[in-house]
């Protein structure tokens, strides 16, 4: 089976490309499973579910959503396995910009949008700027001008990405970014595997639940913000 | 070439790339290599960078903008059309060479595949798509690497969306996309665009417009200007320009000159008789390509005196004037 990581901030379109890439898989005899992460609630499944690709859902809750990923992608796998599909997709949102689910020698993909301004492709970390295939979405609301500015601005941050345009509803380049899902290679287990790169530490008392605010009630990893500069 | 050891001073394009990836830039005389050495392990952990992967990609950045400034530019002088099939697998008898500076219509109802053939051109269809269209460029297969390509991208799209996000005035904007892909003097190109677009536009505007308070007119103008004069892509797709506020032969004019080749989807009467040939799409598949002749071509002289006589009154409206009386308006000399 192959294997795929799709992340991307909230509403930039993950889902809707996921479902036309899809379409044009099975086109191709191309079984293709789904799942999809997230932290409080998420409806997705349902849409996939509706056009009847196999899926499964993690909400990930009181817990960090990339730790809670990491944490059980390998039964993810061993779940697509079972299922019998040729291609499993996991998606996931990049909630704090800083954490990607990216993992060596499995093809990522980050999806941006137009919308989100110029200066995203910076403020994105190891999520957009580690990533095999960046996929600009919602190209057909802005201009062609934008468009440029903004893949080369990706370009800037990631170099050595396949950068495409796709659009979610239309579908429009879907069936070509389906050419490239399929490259990857097959895997029976991501266990050894690493990560593209490490996640933020956690482990302060505010992660063991803690709620009063205040120097005598933080403990573990803390650090302050310098207020002199 | 070791990119980490170039001098910032020399090489500045180098601090946009370190900008990137939130790194501060305090002395210019420095190297990549010093700024990054000089970090704590800390510091790199919050900004998420890795020795290995950052060097990596800023090497291949620094290629990459090397490239692009030997760069002469994509030549094309003509793509070919060589037909596939249509939804139901009928045979599309179709071999078509649009060269540069041509302009070729596409009509058919919506849905009818108008997008698919778009996109067919846009990835260098070689009957790997579901119309088993195929693509040539200069006469040639062109090499599979053209499809992801952003220096290099084939196809400029004009939709009838044409709104901007960003919070920028005309030339900061035009400015900006000048610089992304890096010509000489951003300054005197940027003034040309915007020279250019007011040509095209009804309402003139200024420099200092914000993007975002742009007419209809003038967006589309603004547009097309910059597509013809910045955008690398030799072929525009224009999918049907809206009548409003822009001197749509002017604007065709503009594009051919600069050697572009389009494809627009239109079904008005005007800009498809601006065309040589009609490409008609149904059920997925082109059905035809009219040659647009010269009986047509008489009646633009009075399509013309029509839409001027529209643009009049549109102009009389604007200006809080009265329409003339309902016969003495409409009477046209040919």
């Amino acid at each position: 089976m192959r294997f795929i990581t799709v992340s991307g901030p909230p509403s930039s379109g993950k889902t809707s490309i996921i479902l036309k890439t899809i379409d044009a898989l099975q086109d191709r005899g191309i079984k293709t499973g789904v799942v999809k992460f997230d932290c409080l609630a998420t409806d997705d499944d349902l849409l996939y579910e509706k056009k009847g690709i196999p899926v499964r859902k993690g909400l990930s809750g009181a817990l960090c959503p990339d730790h809670f990923f990491v944490s059980n992608v390998e039964e993810c796998v061993q779940w697509g396995i079972k299922q019998g599909v040729d291609l499993l997709v996991s998606e996931s949102a990049g909630l704090c910009n800083r954490c990607s689910p990216h993992i060596k020698e499995i093809t990522a993909v980050c999806v941006i949008d137009n919308l989100s301004g110029v200066n995203t492709p910076k403020k994105i970390g190891p999520m957009l700027k580690s990533a095999d295939i960046v996929l600009i979405t919602k190209g057909d609301i802005v201009s062609q001008a934008e468009r440029e500015v903004f893949a080369s601005r990706v370009k800037t941050v990631n170099p050595s990405a396949t950068i495409m345009h796709v659009n979610g509803i239309t579908g429009q380049g879907s069936f070509e970014l389906s050419t490239l899902f399929t490259g990857g290679e097959d895997i029976e287990t991501l266990k050894g595997k690493m990560l593209r790169f490490s996640m933020p530490s956690a482990l302060c008392s505010y992660c063991l639940g803690e709620r009063r605010i205040g120097d005598s009630y933080q403990m573990g990893n803390v650090r302050k913000m310098d207020m002199e500069k | 070439m070791n990119a980490e050891r170039l001098n910032i001073n020399e090489h500045p394009y180098i601090a946009d790339f370190l900008e990137g990836f939130g790194l501060r830039i305090e002395d210019k005389d420095t190297t990549a290599e010093e700024i990054f050495n000089a970090l704590t392990e800390q510091e790199l952990e919050d900004l998420g960078l890795e020795q290995e992967s950052f060097f990596a990609s800023l090497n291949e950045y620094v290629k990459d903008i090397e490239e692009l400034s030997r760069d002469e530019g994509f030549r094309v002088d003509s793509i070919t059309l060589i037909g596939g099939h249509d939804k139901s697998g009928t045979p599309e008898d179709v071999n078509l060479t649009i060269n540069k500076g041509e302009i070729i219509c596409i009509v058919g109802p919506t849905g009818s595949g108008k997008s698919r053939l778009l996109a067919d051109i846009e990835w260098l269809a070689d009957s790997d798509t579901p119309t088993g269209r195929g693509i040539l460029v200069n006469g040639e297969k062109p090499d599979k690497s053209l499809r992801f390509s952003l220096e290099h991208k084939l196809v400029a799209q004009l939709s009838q969306n044409m709104n901007f996000v960003m919070d920028l005035t005309a030339e900061e904007f035009v400015q900006m996309h000048a610089e992304s892909r890096l010509v000489e003097n951003p300054a005197e190109k940027t003034a040309y665009i915007i020279e250019k677009a007011n040509e095209l536009a009804g309402e003139t505007f200024t420099p200092d417009t914000p993007v975002t308070s742009l007419s209809g007119g003038q967006s589309r103008a603004l547009m097309i200007a910059d597509t013809a004069f910045l955008s690398l892509s030799p072929v525009v797709l224009i999918d049907e320009i809206e009548n409003a506020g822009i001197d749509r032969k002017k604007a065709m004019d503009l594009l051919v000159q600069e050697e572009k080749i389009v494809l627009m989807a239109t079904h008005d009467p005007i800009l498809a008789l601006m065309g040589s040939k009609r490409i008609v799409i149904r059920n997925g598949g082109i059905a035809e390509v009219i040659e647009t002749t010269d009986e047509e071509l008489e009646s633009l002289t009075y399509l013309r005196k029509l839409d001027d006589l529209l643009l009049e009154m549109r102009n009389t409206l604007r200006t809080g004037g009265k329409l003339k009386p309902s016969k003495e308006s409409f009477s046209i000399d040919i």
